[in-house]
């Protein structure tokens, strides 16, 4: 075991690299000179000077690469480009917003997934199975940032035109903006929980289904164990291990996912930050948060495959 | 067993009497076992229809998706403009309309792009292993670290925000999604002994790659291509949402969405129809990909 994480680790190395390669590269792979585009078009001499003199862009590009990672080794990701703050600073300030999204939205996901998956799969075939399995495919094909915006209309807002869905009307149960209170929580976590949520039901059952067929389950209830135990302790047990994968996938997709959620809600996370700073052309912080962002993903896949091996002994992964 | 001789079935070593043939035989398998399945048949059906309005759009659209009528902006849904019209007083419906073709363009090319990288990689990897199987894989890695829309998002930043772009953005975010499928079934199809023959008959690689493996991975390919075109929209109007796709005043959906969301106080239609399309032709591709995998795993019985 201790091995395997040793071997996991040392894989892990050169994909870091490789993320930090591309995430170097972003800047100067823009048509253009970046100092120019992050100055604006019609900037003047000096100040687009000042700005390659600031960033390094006269260097090597090598050069600049090993100092990009060795300052990024010890937690300086440069300055913005439009306010000067610092960018570690300013992307730790929104780290764990971005985080507790995702957070919360893989809890409600792997609740609502969970259940959804295990009655479809022990009434496989019936009208709750198919309802079940039907709601499931909408919420995987559901785009979040429109959900965001009917939860929004439905349940933050509410209907202000006479004749149109009388019988809702104006509501304030949650707060369409913002972030940290109950009712400002509510929302962003339904919005990017949802499908999610979908693809663990999915996975749960089949999982179950699969599980339900083997022997093992036919000798509990053959000795007569209660269908209740065979169902929740026999079975769920081991049909749980592959959904722990997806949990895992889900959980660093959603913090991917969390940008368009952010930016429809206009919560103050890693996700609107990168989206702002694209839009400002503000690149040391479109690479800082992108860069942060791709590691907590790659240490969380990694946590996840130990978790998964320790889980599943039976399985080899070499 | 049963997988085994499904594979085999690509191949033509084993020449078989007309009433036998073992591939027309799997293909009307194949067929009757996906007409069997209403969430495919719809699927395919709702997909069969875009792409019809995609060609008649012009004809079917009762307005010009982009003449402004300022005069009777924000209105509701009525008989004059079945979807209300929009800020700027188009008819949403007929923008809708117009907006089919780009997104479809946008999920079918987007997919064929990164499924064609994704599949020579994905072979080459397989087929070869060793120190090129690692290369690949560990590049593929790097772009798999990008969670979600991210990868997608750094490549519009880099390139900048048009129909184009976003096509490629999405493309190539796809491309290790294709490649790992590609790889694991080469690797299984690799194993069979006909491959060995054809190697001790001399055959070359690119033969064999292109005359033996292909062939006997379409089915897994097929199935998360059309899965992939459902994923391909959903980020390719995410990024147009986000104001980095396509650019107004074209049709986009993800685009109308983002000019729908001022207006949630007193319009609320102007959000509601465009997301309402999204929704039906991700749906679409959807239950046609889940409908082949089941068409096509011989787990499940006729």
């Amino acid at each position: 075991m201790f091995k395997y994480i040793i071997r996991r680790l040392i894989q892990t190395i050169p994909v870091l690299i490789g993320v930090s390669l591309f995430v170097f590269s972003m800047m100067h792979l823009v048509p253009g000179d970046p100092a120019q585009i992050m100055a604006g078009e019609s900037a003047p001499e000096q100040q687009v000077e000042n700005i390659r003199e600031r960033l390094g862009l006269n260097e090597p590009l090598h050069v600049q690469y090993l100092k990009y990672v060795t300052n990024a080794v010890q937690g300086d990701l440069g300055n913005s480009v439009r306010s000067g703050r610092d960018v570690s600073a300013e992307v730790g300030a929104r780290f764990w917003v971005t985080v507790e999204l995702a957070i919360y939205s893989t809890i409600l996901a792997v609740f609502i997934g969970l259940i959804a998956g295990v009655i479809s799969a022990t009434k496989k075939y019936t009208i709750s199975d198919t309802f079940i399995m039907l709601i499931a495919l909408f919420g995987l094909s559901m785009p979040n940032f429109w959900l965001g915006l009917m939860l929004i209309q439905w349940f933050a807002i509410g209907f202000d035109l006479p004749g149109w869905i009388p019988f809702i009307e104006k509501t304030s149960w949650f707060k369409p903006s913002g972030w940290g209170s109950f009712q400002q929580v509510v929302l962003p976590v339904i919005t990017l929980g949802t499908g999610s949520a979908a693809i663990i039901a999915r996975m749960t059952r089949s999982s179950m289904l699969d599980v339900i067929n083997q022997d093992y389950i036919r000798t509990a209830r053959a000795k007569g164990v209660k269908e209740r135990i065979v169902i929740y302790r026999h079975a769920l047990k081991n049909a749980l291990i592959p959904v722990v994968t997806v949990v895992g996938l889900q959980f660093g997709g959603l913090l991917g996912g969390a940008a368009i959620t952010e930016s429809v809600f206009a919560i103050n996370g890693m996700g609107k930050l990168v989206i702002d700073a694209i839009a400002a052309r503000d690149f040391p912080i479109v690479q800082g948060t992108i860069l942060v962002i791709a590691l907590l993903f790659v240490f969380v896949n990694l946590f996840v495959d130990i978790t998964y091996r320790f889980l599943n002994k039976r399985i080899d992964l070499d | 067993m049963k997988q085994t001789s499904q594979l085999m079935d690509g191949s033509n070593l084993s020449p078989m009497p007309p009433d036998l043939n073992p591939k027309a035989k799997y293909r009307r398998v194949l067929f009757y076992k996906f007409m069997r399945n209403k969430t495919a048949l719809i699927g395919g059906i709702l997909i069969i229809l875009f792409i019809f309005i995609t060609i008649f759009g012009s004809i079917i659209a009762p307005y010009d998706p982009y003449t402004q009528d300022i005069i009777n902006k924000l209105q509701g849904p009525s008989s004059d403009h079945w979807f209300g019209t929009d800020n700027f007083g188009r008819d949403i419906f007929s923008r809708v309309i117009h907006g089919t073709s780009i997104t479809l363009f946008i999920g079918f090319s987007s997919v064929i792009l990164g499924a064609t990288v994704g599949v020579l990689l994905g072979i080459i990897s397989g087929y070869y292993g060793g120190r090129i199987d690692s290369i690949i894989m560990r590049l593929m890695d790097v772009l798999l670290a990008f969670p979600g829309i991210l990868l997608a998002l750094a490549i519009v930043t880099i390139l900048g925000g048009s129909t184009m772009n976003v096509v490629y953005a999405v493309a190539i975010s796809s491309i290790p999604v294709f490649a790992r499928v590609v790889r694991g079934s080469t690797l299984s199809v690799k194993k069979l002994e006909y491959i060995d023959a054809m190697k001790a008959l001399g055959a070359s690689d690119i033969r064999i790659i292109f005359k033996h493996i292909f062939p006997n991975i379409t089915s897994p390919l097929i199935v998360q291509a059309t899965l992939y075109i459902a994923t391909a929209i959903l980020s390719a109007s995410g990024l147009s949402f986000l104001g980095l796709g396509a650019q107004p005043p074209d049709p986009e959906w993800g685009a109308m969405l983002s000019d729908g969301r001022s207006y949630l106080y007193n319009a609320p239609h102007v959000a509601l129809f465009p997301g309402l399309a999204i929704v039906v032709v991700v749906l679409a591709f959807n239950m046609l990909g889940d409908g082949l995998r089941d068409a096509f795993d011989p787990k499940t019985k006729e």
